[in-house]
C-alpha cells in the first residue's frame, strides 16, 4: 500500500464519457480516488450511491471524487445511468487494473480491486489511504468526511 | 445544507441515543435503532421480525434517492402522517405494501388512515419534513450507515436481515 506523504502515482485513464484524466489534472484541489471492485455488483451499488447522495457535502469540503475500476468506459457510463450517479468512474481497463496495483489496491487472485479510497492532495502528495479489511465492507462516508478534516 | 456550521459535519459520530424528536414503540430494555428506507424490501421484511420481539424500536429515515427514487417522497409521507399523529399506522401501510407507492396510493393510504388530506399533502412538501429525513439520514451517515437496513443495539452495527444469533439476544 502507498503511504500518506508520497507522492502519488502518476495516470491517465478515460472517465466514462471516455475522456482522458491524468494525476497532473487534479493539481490544485483535493480529490479522493475510490477504489471498488466491479460495476453493478450490489456492495459497489450501495458504496457509490451513498457518496452520491452526500456529493455536495465533498464539494463543500473543497473534495472532488472519482470512482475507479477496472470495468470499461462504456460499462461505466451504463452502470452510471443506471444508478443515478454524476461521480466521474475512471476504467482502469488495460492494462487492467495497472493503476491500482500502483495505488496497492488491485487483489491479484480476484482480478479486480480492493474496496478503499485514497486522498490525494493540491500538491498531487497522498494525505490519506484506506482499504477495507474485505471487499465486503464498504467505507461509510464518514470515513472520508474524518480523513478530510484532519 | 453544506458547511462548517457546527452540526452539519459528517465526520464519524455513534448514532444519537433517542430523543422526544425520534418515532419509538415498543416496550423492552434493549433499544433497536433502524435505519431504513420504505423502498427497501429488506426493510420491511427486518421491521416485520423485530415487530415480533420485546424490544423498544427507533426508526430512522435513510433514503438512498439514487437507488431508490421514491424513497424521500416516501419518508416524507410517513412525517406528513406524523404531524397527524398517525406516524407508525402509515410507517405499516407502507413496508405492508410495496408494490404500490405512487402518489395516488399515498392519497389512499392518507384517507384510509383518515388523516386531512389537504394538510397532509402541504406537509408532506414541507421544508420541515424535509429537515426531520435530512437529520435521520445525516446521523446515519456519520454513524457509517452504507446501505439498509443497518440496526444498531448497545452500540453495536448489524448491516442486512439479522441472523440467528442477534435474534436470540433480541429476545427472539
Amino acid at each position: 500500500m502507498i503511504a500518506p506523504g508520497s507522492k502519488a502515482p502518476d495516470f491517465s485513464l478515460r472517465d466514462q464519457e471516455g475522456k482522458l484524466i491524468s494525476l497532473r489534472d487534479l493539481e490544485g484541489r483535493t480529490s479522493v480516488l475510490v477504489f471498488y471492485p466491479l460495476d453493478f455488483s450490489p456492495g459497489c451499488t450501495d458504496q457509490l450511491n451513498i457518496y452520491q447522495e452526500v456529493l455536495e457535502d465533498f464539494e463543500a469540503q473543497g473534495a472532488t471524487l472519482y470512482g475507479v475500476s477496472v470495468d470499461s468506459a462504456f460499462c461505466h457510463k451504463a452502470f452510471q445511468e443506471r444508478e443515478g450517479l454524476t461521480i466521474p468512474l475512471l476504467a482502469d481497463f488495460e492494462p487492467k487494473g495497472e493503476v491500482a496495483r500502483a495505488y496497492g489496491m488491485y487483489i491479484d487472485e480476484r482480478g479486480h480491486n480492493e474496496r478503499g479510497f485514497v486522498v490525494i492532495g493540491p500538491d498531487l502528495v497522498v494525505k490519506h489511504v484506506h482499504k477495507s479489511p474485505t471487499p465486503l465492507e464498504i467505507p461509510g462516508a464518514n470515513l472520508i468526511f474524518d480523513a478530510l478534516a484532519a | 445544507m453544506s458547511g462548517d456550521a457546527e452540526g452539519s459535519r459528517l465526520s464519524s459520530a455513534p448514532p444519537p441515543p433517542p430523543d422526544e424528536g425520534d418515532h419509538v414503540r415498543g416496550k423492552g430494555a434493549i433499544v433497536v435503532i433502524e435505519y431504513g428506507d420504505y423502498e427497501c424490501p429488506y426493510c420491511a421484511r427486518v421491521d416485520r421480525m423485530l415487530a415480533e420481539l420485546p424490544v423498544r424500536r427507533v426508526f430512522r429515515h435513510f433514503p438512498v434517492t439514487s437507488k431508490h427514487p421514491r424513497a424521500r417522497v416516501l419518508a416524507a409521507a410517513g412525517e406528513a402522517a406524523a404531524s397527524q399523529g398517525r406516524f407508525w399506522e402509515m410507517h405499516d401501510s407502507l413496508f405492508g405494501d410495496q408494490g404500490h407507492l405512487d402518489d395516488p396510493h399515498l392519497w389512499r393510504r392518507a384517507r384510509e388512515l383518515e388523516l386531512d388530506l389537504d394538510r397532509f399533502e402541504a406537509d408532506r412538501r414541507s421544508a420541515a419534513a424535509m429537515e426531520r429525513i435530512q437529520r435521520d439520514f445525516r446521523s446515519g451517515i456519520r454513524a457509517g450507515v452504507t446501505t439498509t437496513p443497518t440496526l444498531f443495539v448497545e452500540g453495536e452495527r448489524f448491516v442486512g436481515v439479522p441472523d440467528a444469533a442477534l435474534l436470540g439476544r433480541l429476545g427472539g
